[in-house]
Formats: C-alpha cells, structure tokens, sequence
C-alpha cells in the first residue's frame, strides 16, 4: 500500500500541473452537460481522448515517472514523447475547442474571453506561433534544442530549467497538434490546407527520424548527466541511450504517419461536405 | 505574399536580437571554469548530518567561509569512492596551505552499513580535511533530492553484501555555500586544483588578500 502512494505521488508536487487539469476536466464536463441541455452529443470516444490525454500528462509530470525522467534517459525520453507527442493529440483529436467553449459561463466567454481572444497581441502570437513554418521548426526545434548535451545537462540539475523545458514541450505539442488535426470546416474558419498539413508532418517525421537515429547509433555517451547524478537503477549509459534514442526515433516519426493518415481522412471528409454544400446551393440557384 | 513579407520582417528582427544578446553576454562574461560550472543552477547548501569524525550533529552553515566539495558514496565501494576522494586528494596538495580552508564532506549514502565508527576511520584514512557525514533516508533523500542526485540498492548475495549506485559528480560549493561547480570523474586532476584555487581567491578581504 506505502507503495503504491510512493509510486502515485508527486517527486516534486506542482500546484499548477493539479489546477490546470482539474479546471479543464471541470470545463469539459461542464460543456458536455450545456451541449446535452442544447441537445448536442459530445460522444463517448471524444471524451476519452481528451480525458486520457489529459491522464497521461498529469501521469508523466506528478508521479513517480517524473522522478525516473529525472535519472533515466530513456524514461526521460517516454515523457516528453508523451508531453509532446502522445497526450497533446489525444486531446487535440477531441477538438475539445467547443465543448470547453461550452463549458466557460456565458458572461465570461462574452465579457473576458472573446475580447481578450480578438485583442491583437494574442492575435498576432498566435498567428505568429501557427504560422506554416515557425510552427514546423518550432516542434522539431524544440525537440534539438532540449537535446543540445550542454543545455540537456543544466536541465537535468536545475529545477526551473527542467520545469521550463517540460511546460515548453507540452504546450508547443498542443499548439502543433492542433493546428494538424483541427477538424473544422475551411469555410468555417481559417485552418492549414490539409496538403500543407500532410508535407509539415512529414518533414517534421524525417527531422525526428535522423535525431533520433542519431542517438540511438552514437557509440559514446552523449548524455552524461545521468552517470553524473546517478541512474534509478543500474544499467549500461549506452543501452540506456539506445532505447532513448529509440523512443525518440521510431514512435515519434509513427506518430507523424497516424497524423498524416487522419488528416487524409479530415480532407475526404471536407471534400464531401463541400461538395454537398455546392450541389445544394446550385440546386437553389 | 503579405504573410510571408511579415513573417520575414519578425525574423529578421529575432535575429538581430538574439545576435546583439550574445554580444553583450560575450563582453560581460567571465573566462570560463575547468570543471563544469553550474553557478546559479542549484540552491544554496542546507542539511542536518551527523559528523562522524567530531561524533555531533553539524548544519551546512557551520561551514559557511569554506569551501566545500560534496560527494555521495558508501565505504564499502569498491573503486569509484576511493578513486575520487584520492584525486580530490592530489587536487588539494597543490593548493598549499590554502587547502586548509577546503573540506571535503563524504556524504554516506548506505547509511544501514556505515556506522560512525565506520565512516570515521575510512574518512580519516585520506586526510584531516576529509569528513565523513551521515544521516538517516529521509535526511539523506531530503539532500540528494535537491541536488538531483539519486541512489539505489541491489539485492544483497550469499554474503549479505550488495552494490549501491550512486552519483560520481562532486559538488563545489564556494564560501557562502552556493553550489558553484560540479567535477565529473573525466576532469583532470590539474582542472580540479585551478577552479579550487580561482574559487578560494573570491570572498576574501582585501586587506588579507594582499598578505597572502
């Protein structure tokens, strides 16, 4: 039982990692019971993506695995495949943006959130941030500058680094995506061409393919801070970053194939829509 | 077109940013350490420990106007713990008379098999200036947890004895007991001496300075 707590609590307890997931699980309930009183069905599927991504995150940064992300490097590896991979596109796949919508009272989503959505500071950050080639380099970069052994090092000792680094992956994942998997209708508002869509996944995949081969292959230690503050249990530094480097190689570049394929599917899905769309306002001229 | 032209407008501006932030740092950095610095990485020094070579419970801050070099071991390791504390050892001859100021703290992290009296001979046998800590787990994972060190047990053999894992880093704190540097078990032992002398000439008074 003094176990099992060890291995659920948090290494190093984060109020802002518990609020932010309790208060978006309470938008999100909230939002699937206005949308059941305005009788829209939010599904059961699309509730699970977003409640298991949103698991998975709260799983990789308050419990024992942040501790031996902390002391290994390919468990270090599993969680930012998780912050920045994996949990970020369980729950961009909810395309939660409505049904959180729905969660936020009336009066503030009209009084707070809308004008400060439409003010142009946020408008241009985040135009700037989704824009077809920050976003790419900005995701992949991300993944190479953490890597970088020097900083990769200083991360692993100080604690805001480490905090700064985890945050920044988690949210750039979010925002990545989103902006590949956003669901909507291209009539309905701005979103990326799905042919852009598909070449940004794909180059994002060779440039995590060749980082990732890179440290799988590499026959000396890149990453020594691990030897240096010592590991969670006794293993070899080079097997310890073969299954690294493989975690970082081959399932990160699936995950770009499974983007690929859905976006593939959201454009056969479009093109069907609009094309009823088209033959519908012909038949009405 | 028009997304583009902004676009290369805010990179071009980052850019000439980022450039002028790295020359300023240029001009106002110092020449860099031998040995890994980590100035401002890591908090400042605190703990509760029994001392093993004076038998009493000593805090961080009885140090505090010395220099300190910090490492987690167990006297039953077979080659690193001994490998390091013996090149700390040749490190500090170079310093002089200086070294009487340095202290190295051998934090033991098996603490179930290190008695006092343990500690107390296996720290005596490398020097006066070497002192053997100990604690018990929560003290001892109280201090290795905010430095980000780690350490585990293996199952003991036939004979009851087992190997610990470890950390192989050294901690230097300076003489306000800020962790300054980290020596890696590749640093020479030549690197170790000119960061220890560079970090004992910080902190002094003038006035001393200059009969030294």
């Amino acid at each position: 039982m003094s176990s099992l707590l060890t291995y659920l609590s948090p290494w190093e307890f984060s109020p802002t990692v518990l609020i932010a997931c309790i208060v978006s699980s309470w938008l999100f309930i909230r939002g699937m019971r206005q949308r059941r009183r305005d009788g829209l069905r939010t599904g059961f599927w699309r509730s699970l993506s977003f409640f298991l991504g949103l698991i998975l995150i709260y799983a990789v940064m308050q419990t024992y695995v942040d501790y031996l992300s902390q002391h290994m490097f390919w468990v270090h590896r599993l969680q930012h495949l998780i912050l920045h991979h994996l949990a970020p596109f369980f729950i961009a796949l909810a395309y939660p943006h409505a049904v959180l919508g729905s969660g936020i009272p009336l009066r503030w989503r009209q009084k707070v959130l809308l004008p400060l959505w439409n003010s142009w500071p946020i408008r241009t950050g985040y135009g700037f941030l989704q824009n077809p080639i920050v976003a790419p380099t900005l995701f992949v970069g991300l993944i190479y500058f953490w890597l970088l052994p020097g900083l990769h090092f200083d991360a692993m000792l100080s604690t805001t680094l480490y905090k700064i680094m985890n945050w920044s992956m988690l949210l750039d994942g979010l925002l990545f995506w989103w902006l590949m998997l956003d669901n909507r209708m291209p009539n309905e508002s701005v979103t990326l061409r799905h042919s852009i869509r598909i070449f940004i996944l794909f180059a994002a995949m060779i440039a995590q393919i060749l980082i990732g081969a890179h440290i799988t292959l590499s026959k000396t230690v890149l990453y020594d801070v691990y030897s240096v503050c010592g590991r969670a249990w006794p293993i070899s530094p080079l097997t310890d970053q073969e299954i690294g480097g493989l975690t970082t190689w081959i399932p990160a570049a699936m995950m770009s194939v499974l983007g690929i394929l859905l976006v593939i599917r959201l454009w056969m899905k479009h093109s069907t829509a609009q094309y009823i769309l088209d033959t519908e306002q012909g038949k009405e001229k | 077109m028009g997304d583009f032209r902004n676009l290369f407008r805010i990179t071009c501006r980052a850019g000439l940013l980022s450039i002028g932030i790295l020359l300023l740092s240029a001009c106002h950095s110092e020449p860099p350490w031998a040995t890994k610095n980590i100035t401002g990485l890591m908090p400042t020094l605190e703990f509760t420990l029994t001392e093993a070579n004076r038998n009493k419970i000593v805090h961080a801050q009885d140090y505090r106007g010395e220099i300190l070099l910090m490492y987690f071991g167990y006297t039953h390791c077979p080659d690193v713990c001994p490998l390091t504390l013996s090149r700390l050892k040749s490190a500090l001859a170079k310093l002089g008379d200086a070294a009487q100021q340095v202290r190295v703290l051998f934090v033991s992290v098996d603490p179930g098999r290190d008695s006092i009296e343990d500690l107390k001979r296996y720290t005596e046998y490398f020097g006066p200036e070497v002192l053997g800590l100990r604690g018990d787990q929560t003290a001892l994972r109280e201090l290795t947890k905010k430095y980000r060190v780690t350490y585990g047990y293996n199952k003991p053999n036939a004979n009851g004895d087992y190997d610990v894992s470890h950390s192989s880093a050294v901690y230097v704190f300076d003489r306000k007991g800020e962790a300054r540097l980290l020596i890696r078990p590749t640093d020479a032992v030549a690197s170790i001496s000119i960061d220890l002398k560079r970090l004992l000439t910080e902190g002094i008074p003038v006035a001393s300075q200059s009969k030294q």
